[in-house]
């Protein structure tokens, strides 16, 4: 390569890398923006407004969350019980019937497979769903609401089934020769075969859950059922509830100044979507490739 | 349990009875259906009884009397619906969110994607974590995350203004501004995924091509348009494709949360999804709600099968089935 290319190339390179360091501010920013609000005095906050850098520096509202984190550590409770249990029993039912459908030599398994994916086309749509957990599950205010609806989908089905395709059917065969059952060869067999799906796809159901709020909000009333995505969709809503009715309130001889502020909020936020925020990205290698291959045909 | 299991045996008794050719029902395939059954029973709650309560969109449903009990009322409900203008607004709404979202997305992620190649893979690898991070952040705090910015007393927009001699907005009661600020939410949350395709993509494509160009003396610029772009255009129709067949269904978290729901927002936030979400819990209204998600999910299924005729047509690999 001559020499003007060469400059050319290293003006070009840095026009890209200057590109993505900007894109890379851009996107970090309301991440800093809020960890800043969260530390931020609450009087200067409501002088100044939200800025990047806080204008006094204060822990009050991470104090005030953590002397009284009742609600707190109970919906970190229901979101672990929930991810856990949901995640457990997904890859269960799911490596199961995925297993038979990946088997050529299964006599049910085309009208087995059009069973399962069917339901990817048409679906009854919301009113029906809310109608059967509550009229008939009788699931309302109960964590299975959480766990039960989203615990078994057709892309993860997909995504095993491609995996366990993979399984030479020799290895089998021969189990079978030795006499073992298909539960037995799935359970000593394929089962251990397939940890590497098994992590890769548990951990992305597990997100799911973590950040699950739609079925919560559908179905949770009780105060002592609240996941973590609903303790901040509630927080929210008591808010603007208490902002729209300020005289309302002021009435009541109630102060405003004591109810949940500005920088409490979003230390909550951060105390509530922060821990996972560190975890899941050094799983990213992972969620990639179930999302990928979720997005392709198995 | 007991019903499915009957099922079984008729299937197995017919299949048996039915052609001598075809291989017999052994007890292998019995162990493997008994596998396969909790998967087919929860399937059938959750999927193929749904599919039945559709029937309530012909209702008048009332909780105290049931689906059964409930009377029926033809096409009422549908009546009901599209005779508002909220029929018009949302679906518009829907698709055009959908397929305005499909350009930005790609011209965006394509030129992450593109760019990314140019630069060597360590670097790369430290850009795509950081635009990674806000596909694991919630649309519930996203929602936070945007009160921030728009916040009408302390939000840093409001407050930026301001201080270059501007006028605050009211961001969350003037309609005008959401498609845009839908797009960058948007945007922000799926750029880091939507890139990583389209990168995939690139780093598959044959690298002789690119020493061909180069000994031909190719600028960057020529590669990508002459090589990369045309190689892409497989993947972009296939998502593409996909697009048009999830046209009727909209991000609910996206449109409900980010928006706040605030109610002066509907006319330019408002999807088929938040609509059928307030008129089945807000509004009470279940059968127009029911009706409504029928609507979406019957137009949903023809787009679904006449997308994927599409993709047949083009290439049989892609398609869904």
């Amino acid at each position: 390569m001559n020499e003007t290319a060469l400059t050319r190339n290293r003006t070009g390179n840095a026009i890209i890398h200057l590109f993505f360091l900007l894109l890379s501010v851009g996107i970090l920013a309301p991440f800093l923006l809020i960890v800043s609000v969260s530390l931020t005095d609450e009087k200067s906050l409501m002088e100044l407004g939200y800025s990047f850098l806080p204008s006094r520096f204060s822990l009050v509202a991470y104090d005030f969350i953590l002397r009284t984190p009742a609600a707190l550590l109970r919906a970190y409770g229901n979101t672990i019980i929930v991810t856990v249990t949901g995640t457990l029993l997904s890859l269960l039912f799911t490596s199961m019937v995925a297993y038979t459908i990946s088997r050529r030599d299964y006599r049910l398994r085309v009208p087995l497979t059009v069973y399962i994916f069917f339901t990817m086309l048409f679906s009854g749509g919301l009113v029906p769903f809310y109608i059967l957990m509550t009229q008939y599950l009788h699931l309302k205010d109960s964590l299975w609401a959480i766990i039960l609806p989203g615990m078994l989908s057709p892309f993860y089905v997909l995504i095993m089934k491609g995996f366990m395709g993979k399984i030479p059917h020799e290895l089998i065969e021969s189990a079978k020769v030795d006499g073992a059952s298909e539960w037995r060869i799935f359970f000593r067999m394929i089962l251990p075969l397939s940890t590497p799906a098994l992590a890769t796809l548990g951990l992305f159901i597990a997100f799911n859950y973590w950040n699950e709020w739609f079925n919560a909000l559908l179905f949770i009333d009780n105060d002592k059922l609240v996941p973590l995505q609903l303790l901040l969709v509630r927080i929210m809503n008591t808010l603007d509830f208490l902002r729209n009715n300020s005289e309302y309130i002021q009435n009541l001889g109630l102060d405003m100044s004591q109810l949940p502020n500005e920088s409490m909020r979003m230390a909550l936020v951060i105390l509530v979507a922060g821990p996972m925020m560190f975890v899941f990205p050094f799983f990213q290698k992972y969620f990639v490739q179930g999302m990928t291959v979720g997005s392709l045909k198995g | 349990m007991h019903s499915s299991k009957t099922a079984w045996r008729v299937t197995a008794a017919q299949a048996e009875g039915k052609t001598k050719s075809r291989r017999k029902f052994r007890s292998g395939d019995k162990e493997l259906t008994f596998l396969a059954l909790p998967a087919a029973i929860y399937i059938f709650v959750f999927s193929y009884l749904t599919m039945f309560g559709v029937i309530i969109a012909f209702k008048n449903y009332r909780y105290d009397k049931g689906i059964w009990g409930s009377e029926w009322v033809g096409l009422d409900n549908f009546k009901f619906f599209f005779l508002t203008e909220k029929a018009y607004i949302v679906t518009r709404n829907t698709v055009l969110y959908n397929v305005w979202f499909w350009i930005a997305t790609t011209f965006c992620a394509l030129l992450v994607a593109i760019l990314l190649n140019e630069i060597s893979r360590k670097w790369s690898k430290y850009y795509q974590t950081v635009m990674f991070l806000p596909t694991f952040v919630s649309w519930v705090v996203i929602m936070y995350l945007a009160e921030i910015f728009l916040h009408h007393d302390y939000g840093f927009i409001n407050r930026l203004l301001e201080s270059l001699g501007g006028e605050r907005i009211r961001w969350y009661l003037e309609p005008a501004n959401w498609p845009a600020i839908l797009t960058v939410a948007h945007l922000w949350k799926s750029i880091g995924f939507s890139a990583l395709v389209y990168y995939a993509g690139i780093v598959a494509i044959d690298p002789s091509y690119y020493e061909a160009a180069r000994i031909d003396g190719a600028t960057r610029f020529q590669m990508v348009r002459k090589i990369t772009i045309p190689m892409l255009a497989p993947l972009i129709t296939i998502l593409l494709i996909m697009t048009i067949g999830s046209m009727f269904r909209g991000d609910f978290g996206l449109h409900f949360f980010v928006s706040g729901n605030s109610p002066l927002l509907y006319n330019s936030v408002d999807i088929i999804d938040t609509f059928v979400y307030r008129a089945l819990s807000v509004s009470g209204d279940t059968s127009m709600a029911a009706a409504v998600g029928l609507y979406q999910s019957l137009v949903g299924f023809v787009l679904v099968v006449a997308a994927n005729y599409a993709v047949r047509k083009i290439n049989e690999e892609n398609s869904l089935w």
